[in-house]
Order: structure tokens, then sequence, then C-alpha cells
């Protein structure tokens, strides 16, 4: 019967009812999608870094990704053949990476030039696709694939030459001139203005590094074979020769950005659930006044005290309940739509957040976890409120209450 | 032969049941005063004049009586039975309820011994307005964890022993002030209290409805020996008492007994 007593005060003050579960089922949803937005941003950029050019993991001499320079540049053979037939791994594609000068003449800006070798490579992060302009390498092409921000940086067009100068492997001087064959493009600003690619016996001959290279970017066979690539890697690369590294390894920056963004956004969360637990203590306080006859009137009947908190407790926790249980719901379809129509930016808003390194394009991340956590938060924080109740009751005066 | 739900509880080793219930107690007592005052008297002093509510109040009241309160508004009507019932405490003097000091009991003994030994009355919303009238007659013997059937059993005898056999299932909202204030007196008797306190129990009711209460009340009263303590200004309903205690100013002014039962 105490159930059934508060089953039906919740929908006794129906307004009140739906306005308490509006603002539940509201915070869940908001709270939802700004972590979805955020969350989604992050990892659309990680992804985009990941799928588009780094790879899930790569194979390098000891040391080199700490410092990344071609001193650490090992023989593509026998590499390459140890890293046939191993478990989880399907393809292997050499690469011989390092900061060179870009150079018109008149405009300079430093860029990363990357031996490929381009049918490999376009198998692993189809980059054919990204090309907006010339055309596509070939293994034994001598011009050079550059990236759209780099071209419109230095205003190179198709078939203008590309003069690239830096130092080469043991210290020799690189220098070469390239014609431009191909433009590329890619939503992620950072790798848009870093990219320059040369086909790999090319850029052994322009870095003076013959037969080397810097990394092995392993494709594994699924996402999800991740770690079984990697174990079966270091078996045939020892760690006191090779660093064997996945994805997070070689991020570290990137991931701890991420995660100081989270907590910066601990205080907007922080405001919402003190907006959210303000308008639901103002609701409380409003229907404690409203029903104090009523609870003078149980006690003095003989209702105990903490039976009494207990039923209005119940009724808060079950509204608290529903209202989060609604928002989990109403959070899909509208954390769904954003995940399939992602919110665009433009203008200089647009321009601001490439400069921070973010493609300008916010896809949703879709993933049940956030609504549930959310929806938890904002429960945990409805039942705190809900206690609220037992300390008015146990201080009510029954004669003064039934007076009013 | 006494009607089925007037007869006190069987002691039926019902956990939380009051042991060595009042009732019980008192059949064997020589004095048969339920309720005793010895110069209670209660001052208000949250203002800046203190009221004096109640002056120097002493009262019996017997088993069985059937006694009005009289006395105009602010007269003390209200605080003596909020005493009484141990709603409220005395300021000063002693009051024993069926031999208990009430006013020695902590609030949660407090709060058990008027579920289980006061039916209360109130001038108007008595009832929870979210129950039925059957619901809110079984609500305290819930309290007391009766069991289902015997809730429902005495709850629907209860309703009968009023006249609202046919509105049982009906809400608060959907009875009128006078079926309300009958459910309020069925109620009341649910527990088996000791006796019943009502403050002005028909002052929101019309005349008819106020008769009609009153029949119920005085009917009880002289059929099951249920005792009655209510509190009024109607001359009417004071007509209907069998003793009537006039309160002036806090003070006890006259305490009349009728020879005659008036019904
Ligand atoms: N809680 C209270 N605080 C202050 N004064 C009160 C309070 N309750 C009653 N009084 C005062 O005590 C007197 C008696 O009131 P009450 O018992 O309600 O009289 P009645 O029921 O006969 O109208 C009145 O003067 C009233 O104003
Ligand atoms: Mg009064």
């Amino acid at each position: 019967m105490l159930f059934r007593l508060a089953w039906r005060n919740i929908w006794r003050n129906k307004r009140r009812t739906f306005i308490t579960l509006a603002s539940i089922l509201f915070a869940v949803l908001f709270a939802s999608l700004m972590e979805s937005l955020q969350k989604g941003a992050w990892n659309n950029m990680i992804n985009n870094i990941v799928t588009f050019h780094m790879g899930y993991i790569q194979v390098h001499q000891k040391g080199y990704w700490d410092e990344q320079t071609l001193d650490y540049a090992y023989p593509l053979e026998p590499a390459i053949t140890k890293t046939l037939g191993l478990k989880g791994v399907e393809d292997a594609l050499p690469r011989l990476e390092s900061f060179a000068l870009a150079s018109t003449g008149s405009n300079t800006m430093g860029v990363m030039v990357t031996g490929i070798e381009p049918e490999g490579e376009n198998a692993m992060t189809r980059i054919k696709s990204r090309l907006t302009a010339g055309k596509f390498l070939q293994e034994n092409s001598k011009g050079a694939l550059i990236a759209a921000g780099i071209a419109e940086n230095l205003k190179l067009g198709i078939g203008d030459t590309l003069l690239l100068i830096g130092q080469g492997y043991h210290g020799v001087n690189a220098a070469g001139k390239y014609p431009v064959e191909g433009i590329v493009k890619y939503p992620s600003p950072d790798l848009n203005r870093l990219l320059v690619f040369l086909p790999l016996k090319e850029a052994q001959w322009f870095y003076g590094a013959e037969g080397m290279i810097t990394s092995l970017v392993i494709r594994p066979t699924s996402p999800k074979a991740i770690v079984k690539a990697q174990n079966s890697l270091k078996s045939v690369f020892p760690s006191d020769a090779y660093e064997v590294m996945d994805w997070k390894a070689l991020l570290p920056d990137l991931l701890e950005a991420k995660k100081f963004d989270s907590a910066g956004n601990v205080i907007v969360y922080f405001i919402l659930y003190t907006i959210i637990a303000f308008g639901l203590f103002g609701t409380i306080l409003m229907m404690l006044r409203e029903r104090q006859y009523e609870f003078g009137l149980l006690v003095a009947i003989g209702m105990k005290r903490r039976r009494l908190g207990a039923v209005v407790f119940l009724e808060v926790v079950l509204l608290g309940l529903v209202g989060a249980l609604a928002g989990i719901v109403a959070s899909m379809p509208l954390v769904g739509y954003f995940k399939v129509n992602p919110i665009q930016f433009s203008g200089g808003y647009s321009e601001m957040m490439e400069k921070f390194g973010f493609e300008p394009i916010f896809p949703a991340e879709f993933s049940f976890r956030i609504f549930f956590m959310q929806a938890v938060i904002i429960f945990v924080l409805t039942a705190l409120l809900a206690l609220f109740p037992f300390r008015r009751i146990r201080r009510l005066k029954v004669v003064e209450a039934m007076r009013s | 032969m006494t009607y089925a739900p007037f007869k006190d509880w069987e002691n039926d080793g019902r956990k939380g049941a009051p042991r060595g219930g009042l009732t019980s107690n008192l059949k064997n007592q020589i004095i048969m005063a339920v309720i005793k005052l010895d110069k209670v008297s209660k001052i208000y002093d949250a203002g800046k004049i203190p009221v004096q509510a109640l002056d120097q109040v002493n009262l019996e009241i017997e088993r069985g009586e059937f006694t009005a309160i009289v006395g105009p508004s602010g007269s003390g009507k209200t605080t003596l039975l909020n005493i009484i019932g141990g709603l409220d405490r005395p300021s000063s003097g002693d009051i024993e309820v069926g031999g208990v000091d009430v006013d020695q009991l902590s609030d949660n003994k407090l709060i058990d011994f008027r579920k289980d030994h006061i039916g209360f009355v109130f001038q108007s919303y008595n009832l929870i307005p979210v129950l039925t009238a059957l619901e809110n007659v079984e609500f305290v013997m819930l309290l007391q964890k009766r069991s289902r059937k015997e809730r429902l059993e005495r709850a629907r005898e209860l309703l009968q022993a009023v006249g609202l056999e046919d509105k049982m299932d009906k809400r608060p909202s959907e009875l009128s002030g006078g079926q309300q204030q009958r459910v309020a007196v069925a109620r009341a008797l649910a527990p088996k209290p000791s006796f019943i306190l009502a403050d002005e129990p028909t002052a929101n009711l019309d005349s008819t409805s106020a008769g009609n209460l009153l029949d119920i009340m005085a009917k009880l009263n002289a059929q099951e020996g249920i005792t009655f303590v209510f509190s009024t200004h109607d001359p009417r309903v004071i007509e209907r008492a069998r003793r009537v205690v006039t309160l002036v100013d806090g003070a006890i002014a006259s305490d009349v007994r009728k020879s005659e039962p008036v019904q």
C-alpha cells in the first residue's frame, strides 16, 4: 500500500510530475548529447589520424618515435619479410618519413616528406579517394603528391615545381625538385598541412637512405585484432632493437589532450547538474509545503515519520527513475541523428577549430554507455535530493502543520 | 451481544500489537477514567504576547461517555483536544490517558500510542486524498500490521456502520463533506481505539449532514459503548451531548452531566 500511495501521489499533481520528469529527461538528454558530441569530435579526430595516415600499429627501430630522425632508419629487408604470415597481420607498408622544408622560392613551410609504396598505401588508407587534382603516384613517378593545405599555402598547382630541402641519412644534405603530380585533401587539418608523398625509391634517393625505411605501418586483419597482431609482431621484432607501437602509444599527446579536455568539461557538467539540482529541489520544497497538512494528519493518526519519509522518498526516486529512463530513450534518436548528420561548422568558427587541429565536423559518438552513465548520475542526484524530505518530516510539528 | 467491529482485538500475537492493551487493562480498573487531566495549562509564547490557551484544566472522562467540549472560538477547545490526543504537549500539569502518562512518551512511542489507542476526527480534510474510502479506513490497520483479510473485512463493516457501503471505492473528492466525515469516523474506529476525539466534526457541514453524523456517533456510543469527546459551538450539536464541558478563555467554566440520555 505504501508503494500504491507513492504511485498515486505522483499522479496527483500531473503538472508538477510532468515538469519534474521533463527536467530530469532534459538533463539526461542534454548531458548525453554534450558528451556524445565531445567524445565524437575527439574520436573522429583520432580515427582520422589513425585510419587516414598513421595506421593502428607501427614498427620502428627502437627510439625512433621519440626523436623521429632518419638516424633510426633500418633496412627494409629483411624486416618486411618477417611480417609475412604473422597472426593478426594483414599487410605491412614500408615508409621512409622525415621532416623537410618545402619551398616555392618565395614561401617556405615545414612538411613531412613520406616515401610510400603507392598501391599498398592506397589499399590501407584509400589515399587515392582524397585526390582533388592531378593524378596519383606510380611506383616510378618522379613527382610529388602534396596535401591540399600545402598547395594552398605555397600556392602550388599541378605541374608546378616544389623545392624540398632537408637533412638526409647520417647528416647528408638532401635537396630535390619535384613537379606536383597530384593534390590530396584530408579532413584532418593537421594532416592537411603536413603531408608530402614521394614514391619510396625517390624518397630513399632524396634522403640518401638507399634500401632503408623508418617505419612499417601494419594493417591488422581487423581493428579488433590489434592486440593479437601486436603480440605476434613483438615475437619477431625483439624489443631490444625494435619498438612495436599501437595507435595509443603513437598518440600519447593527443590522448592526454583528450583527457584534459574531458576534465575541462566536468565544469560544464557540474553547472548543468547544479541547475538541475536546484530546479528539482525547488519542486520538492513546493511539494513539501503543499502537503504539509496531509503530513501532519498522517503523523497524527499514527504513521511513523520515517515511514512517511520513505513514501515521499519513493515518490521522488520513482520520478527520478522514470525520468532518467525516458532520458536514455530520448537520447538515442537525438544522438543517433547527430551521428548520421554531424554538426558542421563554417566560417570563422571553423577556421578557429582547424587551428586547434579539429575537423570542423562533429559526428556524435553513439554509445549506450554514455546515456547510461548520464542517466545514472542524474538519477543518483535525484535520489540524494529525495533524502531532504526525511529531514523536513522529522522536524514536522503536527499541530502547526495542521493549522495551516 | 457486541457487533463484531466493536469487539476488542483478539490477542493474536500480531507484530507490533499494543501489548497489555489499554482497553483490556481498563476493564479491570475500578476507576473508569480513560482520560485524566490535572491542572493542565498551555501557554503559547511564540508571538510577542504569550497566549494562555489552557488555564489549570482539571478533567476526567470516563469510558462510554459522550462529551462535548464547547465554548466560543479561541476558548481553547482545539488545544485541549490536541493535548488529550498527544498531538501537543502541555506547558504544565499532568495528563494520563488510559493510565499512561503520555507526556513521558518519546515521539515515536507517542505516535504508536495514538495509532493504537486514539481515533481522530478533524474538522475537515481528514482523509488521504489519493486513497479510496475503503483504503482510508484500512490505512491505520495497515500501520498496525493487520492482515489484509482482517483489514478489508473490518473496513467494510465500519463503512457499513456509517452507512457508506455503496461509497467504498470512491475517493474523498468524490464524496460530500458529510460523507467524508462519516468515513473519518469509520477510519477513527478502525484501530479499535479507546476513545475518539473529534474537533468540530460538523463545523463544515450543513445541518442535515451534521445531524446525520451526530446520529451515527450517538448510536455508536449508545449501542457499542464507544467513548466520544468532541468539540463544537453549534447549539444543535451541544443538545445531543450527555456531558457538556464549557471552556471560557482556556478555563473550565462549567461541566454538566445530563441525567437523561438525549437520543
Ligand atoms: N500554535 C499556536 N500559537 C500561538 N497561539 C495559539 C496556537 N494555537 C492556538 N493558539 C491560541 O490559543 C487560543 C486557543 O486556541 P484554540 O485552542 O484553537 O481555540 P478554539 O479551538 O476553541 O477555537 C487562541 O487564542 C489561539 O489564538
Ligand atoms: Mg478549534
